[in-house]
């Protein structure tokens, strides 16, 4: 992993990850076949430990209540323990509690900053200039961001008619900065990347491009969905004005996700959705709105989620983030090296010795993602196969799909070998010559490798559709 | 793993009668959107109504093994077949697809298409086997077959009208 300070730190010792998967009940089961589950799919979503159910259980049995509502003691402690919720999120990310907005995913909240966008477009009340969109503005995006940080964008582009511009990417899997300067403009009005990508694992350099976009008067929207569990992010240093990540990739429970957003930002931005709990006063003809983070969380919210993503983050706390960079950073070396000793096998992104996130895609020459994944599972290896929600990259990376590895801090190196061994089986199944494996072959990116640089099974087509 | 049959390495590797070709009366270009596979496929009847023959399927596919050689089983299973029969074939396929390993399927049927009974216990790999299966049926339909009375469900064991494939013509 990245920060220097992760690499003073060393990975888990045996016993370390031992005791520490000893949380996961979920991880000692077994699957097809009575063979042992070695998962390493927590890229798409992390397993979640005792305290983060405990938590959940807790709150429905001893404080059940719904939040901000009623003057009743279950009501109090509900309220409590969901601000606390917050309190115990917005510090392990460097903020003020009340930058924190809960929502119910990661793709929630950046369609809760596109919709405020939008929905500070039309012509009404005064409003700040910063969130006014219309033909003459910019909105840039890159081609590796997972659909969630992209179709909300194409959608605000659609609402508001200011064109959306997209950063494109390199064969190693950085994003092309050459052009920056033509397409960040003092036209930009937001520029939404991710910090670091599902796919490739590239970890992009946000505070560099945070001034750039600042220099021309851009707003910084930062998916942090596969950085936030993964390394130590602190948004007074990032250089974002929001980020968004998800709780259940965080060891945290499915249904709740969090928007960060600079406080000043959040007090301008228009709501999202609206309905009860985010009012300050209603009549028949109109309403006003509450403070953020209230104005953006509408109805009863997920507040045991909110519960059980704090205890996630107080396990995470505990363990410690920096260990688990430096645990996971250790575990994709292992994972590279035996890729790369393997000249039938393909990694996309970032070549090894490059500082990556926890997530490594690859293609197997001559055989689709879908049976490789299904080769990998028989040996109870859980992986994903497919685009991952990020179609557009795929498509640049000149392949179908691809399949992806991705680790947590309850990995361990046996189970890097248990994938690698499963994977030894894939070139027999499918009576793949290694002797013509082109260790060389690389996936081009760019028009040649959209024409299809990688031979995959069928007959290669690129038809846009 | 009894996934991977010979039949459907064999087809996968060398998919018959594969190719665009012309002429041909309707053709429809399928998406699975859960891994990005397509196939474009035409189709080229005879005759009319009850009378029509599949006289051509042909077909570009790109997927994985499973997609690609269901499409060629497919492509041999209905080419020179009257359209009736055609879509018996389908009904079929389809029936052993989403039974979850209940049906075995009949080779009288569906031909080749009996080694692909595996598939239907990994459920997400039913749609992969299908994607050439519903194109066929809905270039049928442009093609003017009435195809009302199959079903077109692809979810295993699930009576739901609807198949989750991304519909359109190429064009």
């Amino acid at each position: 992993m990245p920060s220097s300070s992760a690499r003073v730190n060393a990975s888990f010792s045996d016993r370390e990850v031992a005791a520490l998967r000893g949380d996961f009940p979920i991880l000692t089961r077994t699957v097809r076949d009575d063979r042992r589950l070695v998962y390493l799919d927590s890229g798409a979503t992390s397993h979640k430990p005792t305290a983060v159910l405990d938590a959940e259980r807790t709150f429905y049995e001893q404080h059940n209540a719904a939040v901000h509502r009623g003057a009743h003691q279950l009501a109090e402690e509900a309220t409590d323990d969901f601000e606390n919720a917050r309190a115990t999120i917005a510090a392990f990310i460097g903020a003020p509690a009340g930058e924190v907005v809960f929502t119910k995913n990661a793709t929630e909240a950046l369609n809760l900053v596109a919709y405020a966008f939008s929905n500070a477009s039309p012509n009404e009340q005064p409003k700040d200039a910063r969130f006014v969109l219309g033909p003459g503005d910019e909105i840039l995006v890159t081609e590796m961001e997972h659909h969630a940080n992209l179709v909300p964008w194409q959608e605000l582009s659609r609402r508001t008619g200011a064109p959306l511009r997209w950063l494109p990417v390199l064969a190693e899997g950085a994003l092309d900065l050459s052009d920056l300067d033509t397409l960040l403009t003092d036209r930009t009005k937001v520029f939404a990347f991710t910090h670091v990508s599902n796919v490739l694992g590239t970890i992009n350099p946000v505070a560099a491009l945070a001034e750039r976009a600042h220099a021309v008067g851009a707003l910084v929207v930062v998916d942090a969905c596969q950085s936030v569990p993964h390394l130590a992010v602190d948004v007074a240093t990032l250089g974002a004005d929001f980020i968004a990540f998800s709780g259940h990739k965080l060891y945290g429970p499915m249904g709740i996700g969090v928007l960060w957003g600079r406080a000043e930002l959040l007090e301008v931005m228009p709501a999202f959705l609206t309905g009860g709990s985010m009012i300050e006063m209603v009549t028949m003809e109109r309403s006003t709105y509450a403070p953020a983070p209230q104005k953006f969380e509408a109805g009863v919210p997920n507040a045991a989620q909110a519960v059980g993503l704090a205890a996630a983050v107080t396990w995470v706390e505990a363990v410690g983030i920096d260990r688990i960079a430096a645990h996971e950073s250790a575990l994709v070396d292992a994972l590279m090296n035996g890729l790369a000793a393997r000249p039938w096998v393909h990694v996309v992104g970032p070549p090894p010795g490059t500082p990556r996130g926890g997530a490594v895609a690859f293609v197997v020459d001559g055989v689709h993602a879908h049976d490789v994944g299904q080769v990998l599972d028989d040996a109870g290896v859980a992986v994903r196969v497919g685009h991952h929600c990020a179609w557009p990259l795929h498509r640049a990376l000149g392949v179908t799909a691809t399949t992806r590895a991705s680790v947590a801090a309850y990995n361990t190196f046996g189970e890097v070998e248990a994938l690698l061994r499963a994977l030894d089986r894939v070139p027999g199944i499918f009576g793949i010559d290694l002797d013509e494996a082109d260790p060389d072959a690389g996936l081009g990116v760019g028009p040649d490798a959209r024409a299809g640089s990688v031979a995959l099974r069928g007959e290669a087509t690129r038809e846009a559709s | 793993m009894d996934l991977y049959q010979e039949l459907i390495l064999e087809h996968s590797k060398r998919p018959l009668r594969s190719g665009l070709r012309e002429p041909f009366d309707a053709e429809v270009h399928h998406i699975n959107p859960t891994c990005g596979d397509e196939v474009t496929l035409r189709v080229e009847l005879s005759g009319e109504g009850a009378d029509a023959v599949v006289r051509d399927v042909s077909y570009r596919a790109q997927g994985c093994s499973i997609s690609v050689a269901s499409t060629s089983v497919l492509a041999e299973e209905v080419t020179g077949r009257p359209v009736t029969e055609a879509l018996a074939t389908f009904e079929s396929m389809r029936a052993m697809l989403t039974s979850r390993g209940t049906e075995p399927g009949d080779a009288e049927v569906i031909g080749d298409g009996v080694a692909f009974a595996g598939v239907s216990k990994y459920p997400a790999r039913v749609k992969c086997a299908l994607l050439g299966w519903t194109a066929f049926t809905d270039a049928l339909a442009r093609a003017g077959v009435d195809i009302s009375a199959i079903s077109t469900a692809t979810n295993p064991t699930v009576a739901t009208s609807g198949s989750t494939a991304t519909q359109g013509v190429s064009s």
